[in-house]
């Protein structure tokens, strides 16, 4: 049998769709996993983003968050978490990939939030304030707005970085696609890990594409002539202010 | 309290070892970007001369970007096979890289202003000409700026190798796993983050004396 029929059998086989190890179940709690990861740190980094950008305070710590943190190798986090003894079991394994987790996805969404605060012309908020908004009023409806393009991007980045640690979680107890693929890598059960790995590729495309189609939607209809194009499957690392400046 | 998290006594045993995986994630991050750098400039200079190409481009880059590094070991490594293989390692890095890199080129070849185009063409250079000695010198603040992103990002990402047998400091971090003991762990954590803060200063060096007139590098790198 040739590997492609392999993969097809894999595929086919009900024995792998049913039961706490079947794909619907695995992909379940990844997709679980990751998405309550991504809201949470949207919460903590969008809004200490919105906060600091509105007030121009903790700059150094807004602008440098997502720099410093690239290098911190996820694996690192989610070890140290999963071997500590307070949090390595307690919900089955997933309050230790959850915090790992959300100390990578705050970053680039609290740098972003703050850079596309920042961004906004200063002409645009005087306007604003001579309209008589306050300033609550002019971060809710004046700076928020437009710095939306750069926070959804932020949320991309982050989700990229989520779902491909999600996938490391199984790595420490917390069963998900990643178990079979891993199982796989290490016992060389290629058909397996090439399996396992086509439905990992399948989640991250879901989230790359569906904030793809938010970024989009949110951005204002006066900022949308500014983007060449845009890139639907992923964000553009590294230059999201540069980008759009 | 360090002391239940820190044992400095593994460090002075264990410092052969702790420096075969520094030198081995020293050297599977410096071929990825390399590598990835001597892909990722010349396919950004033709999807910004043709632009049809642009969108197919740019979107295998996103797609080779989306996937995560394990995912791609798994499907790369059917092929060239997965244990410690610097082939298999090297594929899923320097497919990491490739967005970030190609992006950040177009981003600084678009930000060429117009008059120094047209003051090249005036000059008598050919539209090759303006690219190579113009367009190309101008955008590497850009090109630099996204050689930093993609070197951090790598020396965090060299850890997954260890799934394939490989891992650089990943090694420390499974020894540590294994064994329930943090100490490796925070070893590992600690030189990731230190390696690449000197590969980030060497690199600010190296631009330094590359692109001596740029003055706004400082801000297009915080923006990142």
């Amino acid at each position: 049998m040739n590997f492609f029929h392999q993969v097809v059998s894999y595929f086919g086989d009900g024995a792998n769709w049913t039961g706490p190890t079947g794909i619907p179940t695995l992909f379940y709690r990844q997709f679980i996993l990751s998405a309550s990861v991504i809201v949470v740190a949207i919460v903590l980094g969008g809004g200490a983003g919105v906060v600091f950008g509105h007030t121009g305070r903790g700059s150094l710590v807004a602008v440098n968050a997502a720099n410093a943190f690239r290098a911190v190798p996820s694996l690192a986090l989610l070890t140290l978490l999963a071997i500590s003894p307070q949090i390595s079991l307690k919900w089955g394994g997933f309050l230790a990939s959850f915090i790992a987790l959300t100390v990578l996805a705050v970053p680039p969404i609290l740098t972003n939030t703050y850079v596309g605060i920042r961004e906004v012309d200063a002409d645009v908020t005087d306007a604003a304030r001579a309209m008589g908004l306050r300033g609550g009023q002019i971060m809710g409806r004046v700076e928020l707005p437009l710095a939306l393009p750069f926070i959804v991007a932020g949320i991309r980045t982050a989700a990229i970085e989520v779902v491909a640690t999600s996938t490391l979680a199984a790595y420490v107890s917390y069963s998900d696609l990643g178990t079979p693929l891993l199982a796989g890598l290490s016992s060389n059960n290629s058909v397996e890990a090439f399996c396992a790995s086509l439905l990992v590729i399948l989640l991250a495309a879901l989230f790359a594409v569906g904030l793809g189609v938010l970024q989009r939607a949110v951005t204002p209809a006066g900022l949308r002539h500014h983007r060449r194009g845009g890139n639907m499957l992923a964000p553009t690392p590294g230059v999201e202010g540069a980008a759009a400046a | 309290m360090l002391g239940n998290v820190i044992q400095w006594s593994f460090i002075t045993q264990q410092w052969s070892e702790i420096q075969t995986d520094l030198v081995q994630h020293i050297e599977l991050t410096i071929i990825a970007v390399a590598i990835g750098l001597c892909l990722s400039v010349p396919l950004a200079l033709v999807a910004w001369r043709l632009p049809i190409t642009r969108a197919p481009l740019v979107g295998f880059a996103s797609l080779l970007y989306i996937i995560p590094s394990v995912a791609l070991f798994a499907i790369v490594g059917a092929y060239t096979g997965y244990i410690a293989s610097y082939l298999t390692a090297e594929i899923a890095l320097v497919g990491y890289t490739m967005l970030i890199l190609m992006w950040n080129t177009l981003a600084g070849l678009a930000a060429v202003p117009e008059e120094a185009r047209e003051a090249s063409v005036a000059l008598g250079n050919t539209r090759s000409a303006t690219l190579w000695r113009v367009e190309l010198p101008l955008a590497l603040p850009y090109i630099f700026a996204g050689l930093r992103v993609a070197t951090s990002t790598v020396v965090g990402l060299v850890t997954v190798t260890v799934f394939i047998g490989l891992g650089g400091l990943g090694q420390l971090i499974q020894y540590g796993f294994n064994t329930a003991f943090t100490t490796p762990i925070i070893v590992a954590l600690v030189l990731a983050v230190a390696l690449a803060a000197v590969f980030d200063l060497c690199l600010v060096l190296l631009e330094r004396v590359v692109v001596p007139w740029s003055r706004s590098t400082r801000r297009i790198a915080a923006r990142a």
